[in-house]
């Protein structure tokens, strides 16, 4: 029956062009439909601005602190130079897990840090904001730092000399010359904190503990989705991250070779 | 004057050096690479770090590790064009001069127009006002060298330092710089201390000459004197020679000559230009120079200076020596062979002759 229906439809398709146009036209219908079901749903909405929120406030606070971190690094002869280099390049390389449950330990009631924040009245800060703020800053440190100490090393122990001649104390000199020499460095460490922050899925999942509207991010919520086989919403959050990582990364390569042009 | 007094341990030598040095006038500080000169200059400039030693300019004391004392070189109120080029990158030309300038007006309290007028006189004095607009990299080598020198002297500092400012350039470039120099020299009272290893730079532009080896002072003294003292292996190489100051006396316009006089004589050179009266130096390479016991004749060489022989020491060859003549109350210098000291007899105090193959004019 079916076999029979399916030959005469071709029959007609080949007679009929109009009978194509009208599949089409259906088959425009049914993803119209399947689009709608995939709306993002509200809880996303929301993970998907905590994200942005978390990975603003990380990127402006991680440029304030990796700033003169990088600075002394690139400047310092100090023996401690080679132990804290190595301390902020740590979470290059160790599992996110691993940082999550120090900081699950450290934050958490019985930690230092727990009993510290306890004792001012501001609560225990693992599954807050505060925490995940925290654990993304230290998580992120090495995108920040890495990109500004190349840049400060790059310009060498000249310009900040022939400031020193042009009557500039070190911290005008730091401001007026080693700073706007090095901001494609601080453009870079940005970026890549940014990118970084979103990214990120062990060291929310560890201290974070994913609760809507506080700690539940992009990544967490697209585990959420698949974990319920939510599969359609996933699709649609994972390709965005896909996109977004892809975009901030073209952005970053031509905006390096744009400044390899200009010098 | 300007009390130096450094020690400084380096790698391949121990700078230890004491001078007192005149302050006005350029200072020359001569010597072959590695020799410290560059330590020295950057040690006056605070940027080197110094485990004993003393800085006096003038009556403010920059370094005293004895007392304690040193002042950092962004209080110190100096000069510094680097050797290559040090124009900050990220700043155009007016910037560029600017940002010396607005700190030095700030630390030393003095009026903005004064200042705008010593900026204004710094572009002018280097020929730069149709560069003012443009970013370093836009700049060939000289005009970046020149702008350096603009933005150190339109701080008026107490003390310019130089050091190698024509090193890094090609010698079309360097040509296109003296000028400029020789103007600072003539048209500012500002003392400066320039390091060289170049014995052209030294004899055209400097008025007192330091001569540095292995981090040691090996001679000091005004120029001319320098210069002819055999007994300095540094300065004697194959360009070893007498400087000689003097004016133009007369003008052959017929076979396009000018006449050079000097305490001791005078010699015909090329005509360059230059009007009678005018103070100028010469400089006759000791190669140059052949000497006879008896007024020579029928020679090509027109130019001949009497003089008595002051001196006469070995030379780098074994075959060479080194005689130094009194001319008047110059010295000149020949090479020649020893045996032609004994064949001629020559001796310390004999009248002789000198016949000057060819005279350098410099600056």
């Amino acid at each position: 029956m079916r076999d029979k229906d399916s030959a005469l439809r071709n029959l007609w398709c080949r007679l009929y062009p109009t009978h194509v146009e009208y599949r089409q036209r259906t088959r425009l219908k049914a993803l119209r439909r399947k689009l709608a079901r995939m709306n993002l749903t509200p809880d996303s909405w929301q993970a998907i601005q905590l994200t942005f929120e978390l990975a603003t406030l990380t990127t402006l606070l991680l440029l304030v602190l990796a700033t003169p971190l990088a600075w002394w690094l690139s400047q310092t002869q100090s023996a401690w130079r080679a132990p804290i280099h190595a301390m902020v390049t740590l979470p290059l390389v160790l599992p996110p897990s691993v940082l999550g449950f120090y900081l699950l330990i450290v934050m958490g009631p019985q930690g230092p840090l727990g009993q510290f924040t306890q004792s001012m009245g501001w609560g225990v800060l693992s599954f807050t904001f505060t925490g995940l703020l925290i654990g993304s800053i230290l998580f992120s440190l090495p995108f920040a730092v890495q990109p500004l100490q190349h840049a400060f090393d790059a310009i060498g122990s000249r310009p900040m000399e022939v400031a020193a001649t042009l009557r500039a104390s070190p911290l005008d000199a730091f401001f007026s010359v080693a700073l706007p020499l090095a901001k494609p460095g601080m453009v870079t460490a940005a970026i890549l904190s940014f990118a970084h922050t979103v990214g990120e899925f062990g060291v929310v999942l560890m201290i974070g503990g994913n609760i809507p509207g506080q700690t539940r991010v992009v990544s967490t919520e697209i585990y959420g989705h698949v974990e319920a086989m939510e599969y359609a919403q996933a699709h649609l959050l994972a390709a965005g991250m896909l996109v977004f990582s892809f975009v901030v990364l073209l952005a970053l390569a031509l905006m390096n070779r744009r400044q390899r042009q200009v010098v | 004057m300007l009390h130096l007094q450094v020690k400084l341990n380096r790698k391949e030598f121990l700078l230890d050096v004491g001078l007192q040095l005149p302050e006005q006038g350029i200072t020359a500080i001569f010597g072959p690479s590695g020799s410290g000169k560059t330590s020295l200059l950057r040690a006056v400039a605070g940027l080197e770090k110094i485990q004993q030693g003393r800085i006096q300019v003038g009556t403010s004391i920059w370094l005293d590790t004895a007392q304690r004392i040193c002042i950092p070189t962004w209080q110190r109120p100096l000069g510094y064009v680097f050797q290559e080029s040090s124009l900050l990158p990220h700043l155009s030309v007016t910037e560029n001069l600017n940002f010396g300038m607005q700190r030095a007006l700030k630390s030393a309290g003095s009026v903005q127009t004064e200042a705008n007028k010593a900026l204004q006189a710094s572009v002018e004095l280097l020929g730069i006002g149709s560069l003012l607009q443009r970013m370093p990299n836009e700049l060939s080598g000289g005009e970046r060298q020149r702008v350096a020198i603009a933005r150190a002297i339109a701080m008026q500092p107490q003390l310019l330092l130089m050091d190698e400012p024509l090193a890094s350039l090609d010698a079309a470039r360097r040509q296109e710089i003296f000028p400029w120099l020789a103007r600072l020299r003539d048209e500012l009272k500002m003392p400066m201390l320039y390091v060289t290893h170049s014995a052209e730079e030294v004899t055209r532009l400097a008025d007192h000459l330091v001569v540095l080896d292995k981090g040691n002072v090996k001679a000091q003294g005004p120029v001319n004197q320098v210069l002819t003292q055999v007994l300095n292996p540094v300065v004697v190489g194959e360009d070893a020679g007498a400087l000689i100051a003097g004016h133009i006396g007369a003008i052959d316009t017929q076979w396009h000559l000018s006449r050079f006089d000097f305490d001791g004589g005078s010699v015909w050179i090329r005509d360059a230009g230059l009007p009678i009266g005018k103070a100028v130096r010469i400089r006759i390479l000791a190669r140059d120079v052949s000497l006879a016991t008896s007024e020579p004749q029928n020679t090509s060489i027109q130019n001949q200076l009497r003089g008595s022989i002051q001196s006469i020491t070995s030379d780098a060859h074994p075959s060479q020596v080194m005689v130094v003549l009194k001319c008047g109350a110059e010295e000149v210098m020949a090479r020649v062979t020893k045996r032609a000291v004994g064949d001629l007899a020559l001796e310390v105090g004999r009248p002789v002759w000198a016949q000057v193959k060819s005279v350098a004019l410099v600056a």
